[in-house]
């Protein structure tokens, strides 16, 4: 673009200044490049490859990689290349949903609070803390005895906690964004409250939820390792990075590339999505110099 | 204009609960706003106009407890529910604030913000309302208005942005509007196109204007009718010719002569009005001045002087009713 078209005659948005701040931040191109290339291959590679992710091949047990399983099979012969494919399936599926659905109760508990004030914020934030307070790994132990090893259930135990943080930052956001003076301006113009909330509030306190909503993501991903690592996570046949990684820890000794190439997906993923996270900060909230 | 009074006020209070005790930021009112009218509230810091201001639509905080009536056009609004009091807001009664810098959300287009009134109260929305708030844009000065229309508030200089604001205001042409200060945030040019813009608004919009303002200048430029506020009551009130020519009170007194005048030669130090505004939370028992006024007797530490007629259309609130300056320091 050049500086002539850059003043460009129309408006531009708080958004659109953002995404030029975004684009100027290499290391969250770079993420978003990394991420892109992960989730392509992980959605193209298991319809690409001849291996399925379940089924055993006896006659190729604890393969190293090669030409032929590039990054080696596992102690039931299955291919590891479409078993970790799988499993960035499943960790960024689970991180992305849960995220989605963590930052939605968040932001809808958090306004609410913070709009309604007095005893109804209190009722609800001593609601937030009191989850806070309950010892999650137990909780989640519990649930998988009462009602079986689901997929489902991972989502509701990570969604179930991760909500916690972002309805108390959103709240804080909503009180002090309540005082300004456009909102009481459109409440001096008479517009509704739910209006007001959608119209003038969200949309400030918008960078802020996708600044977390990133920065959740990875958090729930290995926080989904952790469960899978505790076997608390997807089933057997199915695999996540974390399962992957729990599985691959066994054979450490032998075979020590069942662990490292898991791990080097999981660790870069979730690299790459604190770095996205922190370019977003710098082009959504401006404010703090990026260093 | 001797037609009924758009808005009425009658014994009009407004407190707050503290911990330090209840703070009395609005006493006794007593006020009507003739339609088409001009009127100028004065006051420092905590003399409460802008808590009057925002009695007039029920805006004060949630802690706020109002007395008295309110009455636009007959209708009561001290007490009346939120949905009665949003269908007033910005379509009868309309308001300004102080700073265009934060009274416009960032994130909304100046047409999205402008035609939201036109939305909520006629129903107006798409083409139509663009037409009418550019159509407004242009009443209040912006050059290139249907530019104007689709950018956001960070792309308009301070001056452009009240411009909005006020077109924000007047888009349900509204019969009164209320100017919280509108010029403080504004460097002095632009205060005076701002100034003149409201002069020339009320003349072609019949609207009944009220300006709060600490700044005797801004008043004298545009008011009819001037109310000067001490510790949250009305201390003097008269036409704006007649404040300047004869103020009755200590503080008005006091209030104009800290103003420079530039057709004089300046004295070495513009007087002041020593000392501090009361604590609203534990004032005196006698007039609220009383502490910094110099000609303040033994009456009016213990009693509350009445706002009583001194002349046409001209009352004040002290017990020395002659002119002033007879009284020798």
């Amino acid at each position: 673009m050049t500086p002539g078209t850059a003043t460009a005659p129309t408006g531009r948005s708080q958004w659109q200044l953002s995404l030029q701040r975004l684009r100027r931040h290499r290391g969250a191109l770079a993420a978003l490049g990394v991420l892109g290339v992960i989730v392509v291959l992980a959605l193209l590679v298991p319809l690409l490859s001849p291996y399925d992710y379940a089924v055993p091949d006896w006659d190729a047990i604890y393969q190293p990689p090669g030409a032929a399983h590039w990054f080696g099979t596992d102690s039931l012969g299955r291919d590891l290349l479409v078993r970790v494919m799988w499993g960035c399936r499943i960790s960024l599926l689970v991180g992305v949903a849960a995220s989605i659905v963590s930052v939605v109760i968040g932001v809808v508990w958090g306004t609410t609070a913070g709009f309604a004030g007095g005893a109804v914020d209190s009722l609800m934030m001593r609601f937030v803390d009191i989850l806070y307070a309950v010892p999650f790994i137990p909780l989640v132990i519990v649930l998988t005895v009462l009602f079986g090893r689901d997929f489902l259930l991972v989502f509701v135990a990570i969604g179930a906690v991760s909500w916690l943080d972002i309805a108390r930052i959103v709240r804080g956001q909503t009180l002090s964004l309540k005082n300004r003076e456009f909102i009481e301006a459109a409440r001096a113009l008479g517009v509704p409250t739910p209006t007001m909330i959608v119209r003038h509030l969200v949309p400030n306190l918008l960078g802020l939820i996708i600044i977390y909503a990133t920065l959740t993501i990875p958090t729930v991903i290995l926080f989904e390792a952790f469960l899978s690592f505790l076997g608390l996570g997807v089933h057997a046949p199915l695999a996540s990075l974390g399962s992957l990684v729990s599985d691959g820890a066994l054979h450490l000794s032998s075979n020590a590339y069942l662990l490292t190439v898991p791990a080097i997906f999981l660790t870069v993923i979730i690299c790459a999505f604190s770095y996205l996270g922190d370019g977003l900060r710098d082009a959504l909230d401006p404010r703090e110099e990026p260093r | 204009m001797s037609d009924a009074p758009v808005l009425e006020l009658r014994d009009l209070n407004v407190s707050y609960r503290s911990d330090s005790g209840t703070a009395r930021v609005v006493q006794d009112v007593n006020l009507d706003l003739a339609a088409g009218e001009f009127l100028g509230i004065v006051g420092e810091s905590g003399s409460g106009k802008t808590q009057l201001l925002l009695a007039m639509l029920g805006l004060n905080g949630p802690g706020a407890r109002l007395e008295g009536s309110v009455r636009f056009r007959g209708q009561e609004l001290v007490g009346a529910g939120e949905q009665a009091l949003a269908r007033i807001r910005g379509a009868r009664i309309a308001m300004v604030f102080q700073d265009p810098m934060t009274a416009l959300n960032p994130y909304l287009t100046i047409g999205t913000q402008l035609t939201e009134g036109l939305r909520h109260h006629k129903g107006v929305r798409g083409a139509q309302a663009r037409r009418r708030a550019i159509e407004l844009l242009e009443t209040v000065h912006i050059a290139e208005p249907a530019r104007r229309f689709a950018q956001y508030p960070h792309e308009l200089s301070g001056g452009m942005r009240q411009r909005v604001v006020i077109a924000m205001a007047l888009i349900c042409e509204p019969d009164v509007l209320l100017a919280d200060e509108p010029t403080t945030a504004l460097d002095v040019t632009v205060q005076a196109q701002i100034l003149a813009l409201l002069r020339e608004l009320r003349s072609r919009t019949r609207a009944a204007m009220v300006l709060v303002t600490h700044d005797l200048g801004v008043v004298s430029e545009v008011a009819d009718r001037v109310v000067v506020m001490y510790a949250g009551r009305i201390i003097e009130q008269a036409r704006v010719e007649t404040l300047f020519a004869q103020a009755r009170h200590p503080y008005t007194e006091g209030l104009r002569r800290s103003v420079a005048d530039l057709d004089a030669p300046l004295p070495e130090r513009l007087p002041s009005i020593g000392g501090n505004p009361p604590n609203l939370a534990s004032l005196p028992p006698g007039c609220a001045f009383a502490p910094r006024c110099q000609y303040a007797a033994q009456t009016c530490r213990t009693r509350q002087p009445p706002l009583a007629l001194v002349g046409a259309d001209h009352a004040c609130a002290c017990f020395h009713s002659g002119p002033l300056g007879r009284i020798a320091t």
